[in-house]
């Protein structure tokens, strides 16, 4: 035992940057990988956006012409205000959702297992599936919601149908679907808490929420920026959902950047208009991911 | 210590109606979405709804695979998730291993963007590679570009399970001479089969799951599952029985490996906090 842990000391004690370097060997299939298919992808779509293309006909240089079109384009510019605003309500609103879940989660109770599960199944099951459910639910005469609406005294709701009630319908669908996201990272941050500090606290007689407050939420604060970011960064990036319940509409009021990107490349086939609107995305949601990084980085390699 | 009673009791009822009014939406939906899936037409378009199928009826399932070519569209998913899976661990594994031996931060952060970046970007450039190629129509496309979801995905819950293991072990091997690969594949990888089971089962369900490469890229006879059963709403307005049919045969196996699984897919998502596409 003791000449293990002898020689596991001189092997880190001669640990350099060769050492290192031995390592990477195992990088390289999947280096290929992500050079052919994520690496190639992001330098062509550069090289795509500084040029008039379409599928078919000449191919001009056009500069950063598609980028200027931008700022000119009110459909590109709404689309940003829309995927904002959408963006804000889904990171918001699981986030306080998911919080209070995985307080609640964190407790013991009877059947505790079995109601993490079926909190879990929403973001594990088929997007496209649960959002034809949904849409089925929306239907304004048939559908079941409002249905429950009505017969509980309230007005029925246009859900997906009216321009005013599109995108706060989405925003609930998508808080539905990802809020046990934000619970489980939360709930994993919970986990790992010490003990002494709400033993301390029950002795005081402090309350739950004077626990919440003062101990949980301080200490699992890393964990709901993690949350957070990731919320955040798969907000922007929402597709599946609105494609399938509204495809944009009514009209292109819940058109969000995602989903001009589409109509661009694959309904209108303008391809370096669609290169310069992915490049514009990207830049944003690598920004975002930068202040992900910072944060995981400074728990996992310290 | 009578109020101190009271207040535990306060505490446990307020848990309990917390706990319900948070699970009961997912449980509601995915009550209503098998109510909807086993009642005939005439039920389905009740007013008011009608809640429990009487008598539950199985025509909707048969409807579905008789007049759409579900048993094609499934066997496309099933061959696109596992090769994309399995390809994803053959170069998955090893790849998390070096990166997190090297402490290759940099690394790590490009399998990182690659995860936050929008499937759809990755869509135009090689929508063209593939038309230059002459692919589109067949499966080689969709796995290739699944590929995409399911590497980061590996990379991402390996890396963090070999940083988790002792390192003592390996480098006992190698002091006896073991090469970096036999200390790897002999020590390092026995020990991090859990993380390897959690790197499966999510690079298969975000897989499965993803809609847009299949929307873009498919043809009719290549669809998967999801991109067909978008196409059954597309076609047929407002049978919602079958609908609701196509929907739980594509999301239910998905389901089911969460119900069997759950502990696993837990830990590998609050390691990562992964999701696809």
């Amino acid at each position: 035992m003791s000449s293990t842990t002898a020689t596991s000391l001189t092997a880190r004690a001669t640990r350099g940057p060769a050492y290192a370097r031995r390592y990477w060997a195992f990088a390289v299939p999947a280096a290929a990988i992500v050079l052919l298919v994520i690496l190639f992808p992001w330098v062509f779509t550069i090289f795509m956006s500084l040029h008039d293309w379409k599928v078919t006909g000449d191919i001009p240089f056009v500069g950063i012409a598609n980028y200027a079109k931008m700022l000119r384009d009110e459909r590109f510019l709404w689309a940003i205000v829309r995927t904002i605003w959408f963006t804000a309500g889904t990171t918001i609103a699981p986030m306080v959702l998911g919080v209070w879940a995985a307080v609640c989660f964190a407790s013991e109770f009877k059947l505790r297992g079995l109601a993490r599960t079926l909190f879990v199944l929403p973001m594990m099951a088929t997007p496209v599936a649960i959002a034809l459910v949904w849409t089925m639910m929306f239907h304004p005469q048939l559908g079941v919601l409002n249905y429950l609406l009505t017969s509980v005294g309230l007005p029925p709701s246009s859900w997906v149908y009216s321009s005013s009630t599109v995108i706060p319908t989405l925003i609930m669908v998508e808080t539905w679907q990802w809020t046990p996201l934000v619970m489980l990272i939360v709930l994993g941050g919970i986990a790992s808490l010490p003990q002494e500090p709400y033993e301390a606290a029950i002795l005081d007689g402090a309350s739950v929420w004077q626990m919440f407050r003062h101990i949980t939420l301080p200490l699992v604060w890393p964990f709901i920026m993690v949350a957070a970011v990731i919320r955040m960064i798969d907000a922007l990036k929402t597709f599946d959902t609105i494609y399938v319940i509204t495809l944009g509409g009514p009209g292109t009021s819940s058109e969000t950047i995602n989903i001009l990107l589409y109509q661009t490349a694959f309904a209108y086939y303008d391809l370096g208009y669609g290169s310069a609107i992915v490049v514009v995305f990207f830049l944003l949601i690598l920004l975002i991911s930068l202040v992900l990084l910072r944060v995981r980085q400074r728990e996992a390699w310290r | 210590m009578k109020r101190h009673r009271a207040r535990r009791l306060a505490g446990r009822v307020g848990l309990y109606a917390s706990v319900i009014l948070l699970v009961s939406p997912a449980l509601l939906f995915f009550l209503w979405m098998l109510s909807l899936s086993l009642k005939n037409e005439l039920d389905n378009t009740a007013y008011p709804p009608v809640f429990i199928p009487h008598p539950p009826t199985l025509a909707n399932f048969v409807d579905v695979f008789a007049k759409n070519d579900f048993l094609t569209y499934t066997i496309n998913s099933v061959i696109v998730s596992f090769s994309a899976t399995g390809l994803a661990l053959l170069f998955g594994v090893p790849a998390g291993y070096g990166i997190a031996k090297a402490k290759a931060s940099k690394a790590a952060a490009l399998i990182l963007i690659a995860r936050v970046t929008p499937g759809l970007s990755y869509l135009i450039p090689l929508f063209l590679l593939f038309q230059w190629l002459g692919m589109i129509g067949t499966l080689t496309p969709l796995v290739i570009t699944h590929l995409v979801i399911t590497v980061p995905i590996v990379v991402w819950v390996m890396i963090g399970f070999f940083e988790g293991l002792p390192g003592e072990l390996e480098e006992a091997a190698l002091v006896d001479g073991a090469t970096i690969w036999q200390a790897f594949v002999h020590v390092a990888m026995p020990l991090a089969r859990p993380g390897i089971m959690v790197a499966m089962i999510l690079s298969f369900i975000f897989s499965w799951n993803n809609f847009i490469f299949g929307v873009v890229l498919a043809g009719r006879t290549t669809r998967t599952l999801p991109v067909a059963v978008y196409n059954v709403l597309t076609f047929e307005q407002i049978s919602w029985g079958p609908l609701a049919a196509a929907a739980l045969v594509v999301t239910a196996p998905v389901l089911l490996l969460t119900l069997l699984m759950q502990k696993e897919i837990v830990a590998g998502l609050t390691a990562g906090g992964v999701k696809g596409g």
